[in-house]
């Protein structure tokens, strides 16, 4: 797993996702601004914000915060490293939640109530979508017989052929990790929401330019989870990943923000039950 | 490093973000505030966002006359902005006082209590000159950089001051 070349597409894999995952940030407001009739922010516009925000004074309510920013960073950023040297997806799927568990606790040392709402429902949306990744990986694991992913790469054929439905419930641990509706409800893009920024809201400056990084590392670590699902070939990867985040960008922009109530019940309840069921098919298909 | 500090510059230009805080005005400037946001505007093209909370703001955009109920409101408001940041006064009421300035729980203009870089007049500005006065702060934006010489930090280098004063005092003998 540690060998040279592994390492090198790690640590380039950890230089370059920043921008990549931008760059994605990028296109997804100019193209939400498109469906709202608008003209929209430039392309670059994320890096623009970034920049800005770690050219700005340090202000912060605590050293929790600072310290919950910064593991939250290393975390995702870790996680983008294990994928690019192809580790094992439960590694992965650990330490990303000890980023997650981070940022709720950020959240949580500052006696702002709209950060501690804020911080509830960042631990109600981990509830909902954590059970569904785990399911996710099980299900990769019974086709493929193996968590890591240089085994899932060299499985012969696209997986997405026979966990179709997986990928629907990946789908709404994509959508929930992105913070898009109807699953913003901790925090979203739009900073006018009921909460303010939930659990964003008392950091500043630099800090919060941390939280965004860290951000857009894992969007590159969930789209790099969806590609997965046809890693046989570079177009039918392309082109699975670029359908899944217009879909994202669509969902986005359809639906209103969900209450937690709803999006527990509501995603645990298909989600488990699309799950349940692509595990029979498997069955019945192999047996 | 001056490399680096050009691309900050540059990045506050491009993206300031922007709060609006109605200090008692009678809502003709804030609905002109809001229709910058609509499509018909689209600030956004400009990098402007309308965030609801001071700590993620660049551009303090104030509306309304001050009195004494929000004075503390809005100081309170504008402390929590961390640097570099601007104050756009939006309206007559923001300016002067407006036809209120002589009523008695008025204090007048937003500059009586905050330091005011943009001026918008008109009662209400048209969106067009409320966006033509951020864009003018923007200028004034990159002019500043993130050295604290907020209030708090001239009254704490003050109270240094007045203590290390008292000290020395103390040491010589002279003030118990």
């Amino acid at each position: 797993m540690f060998s040279a070349g592994n390492l090198f597409l790690g640590i380039i894999s950890i230089l370059l996702a920043p921008f990549l995952g931008g760059l994605i940030a990028g296109i997804d407001r100019r193209l939400t601004a498109w469906f709202q009739g608008r003209y929209g922010p430039p392309i670059l516009q994320p890096f623009y914000d970034v920049l800005k925000l770690l050219g700005k004074k340090r202000m912060a309510v605590n050293y929790w915060q600072i310290l919950c920013a910064h593991i939250y960073l290393v975390s995702a950023a870790m996680c983008v490293f294990l994928f690019a040297i192809q580790s094992d997806l439960l590694m992965i799927f650990f330490v990303l939640t000890i980023g997650g568990v981070f940022m709720v606790m950020g959240a949580l040392s500052t006696p702002s109530p709209y950060s501690q709402i804020g911080a509830q429902r960042e631990l109600m949306q981990m509830l909902t979508y954590e059970p569904l990744l785990v399911l996710v990986f099980v299900t990769i694991y019974f086709v493929t017989g193996s968590f890591k992913i240089s085994d899932i790469l060299n499985h012969g054929e696209p997986i997405l052929l026979v966990l179709p439905l997986m990928y629907l419930v990946l789908g709404f641990a994509l959508t929930i990790k992105l913070r898009k509706s109807p699953f913003d409800i901790s925090t979203s893009h739009h900073g006018h929401q009921e909460i303010v920024k939930g659990v964003l809201t008392e950091y500043s400056g630099p800090h919060l330019a941390i939280v965004e990084i860290a951000h857009w590392y894992e969007i590159v670590l969930v789209l790099g989870i969806c590609a997965l699902f046809w890693a046989t070939s570079a177009v039918g990867m392309a082109v699975l990943l670029v359908l899944t985040y217009m879909g994202e960008i669509l969902i986005d922009n359809l639906v209103t923000r969900a209450t937690w109530r709803w999006m527990l019940t509501y995603v645990w309840g298909v989600g488990i039950g699309l799950s349940f069921m692509n595990i029979a098919l498997l069955y019945a298909e192999y047996f | 490093m001056n490399f680096l500090k050009r691309f900050v510059t540059k990045s506050r230009i491009k993206s300031p973000w922007l709060l609006h805080f109605d200090c008692g005005s009678c809502n003709g400037c804030d609905i002109e505030v809001l229709a910058c946001l609509t499509p018909v505007y689209d600030v956004e093209r400009f990098g402007i966002i309308n965030v609801g909370n001071p700590k993620h703001a660049d551009l303090l955009l104030v509306t309304g006359t001050v009195n004494y109920r929000n004075r503390p409101v809005l100081e309170n408001i504008y402390e929590q902005m961390p640097h570099p940041k601007i104050v756009v006064s939006v309206g007559s009421c923001g300016n002067s006082g407006g036809i209120f300035r002589d009523a008695y729980n008025v204090i007048g203009g937003i500059d009586k209590v905050i330091p005011v870089d943009i001026y918008v007049p008109g009662c209400p500005p048209k969106p067009e000159a409320i966006i033509d006065g951020v864009v003018a702060g923007l200028s004034a934006l990159s002019e500043k950089d993130g050295r604290d010489v907020s209030p708090v930090a001239e009254e704490l280098s003050e109270m240094s001051a007045t203590y290390s004063e008292r000290y020395e005092n103390f040491k010589t003998g002279e003030e118990k």
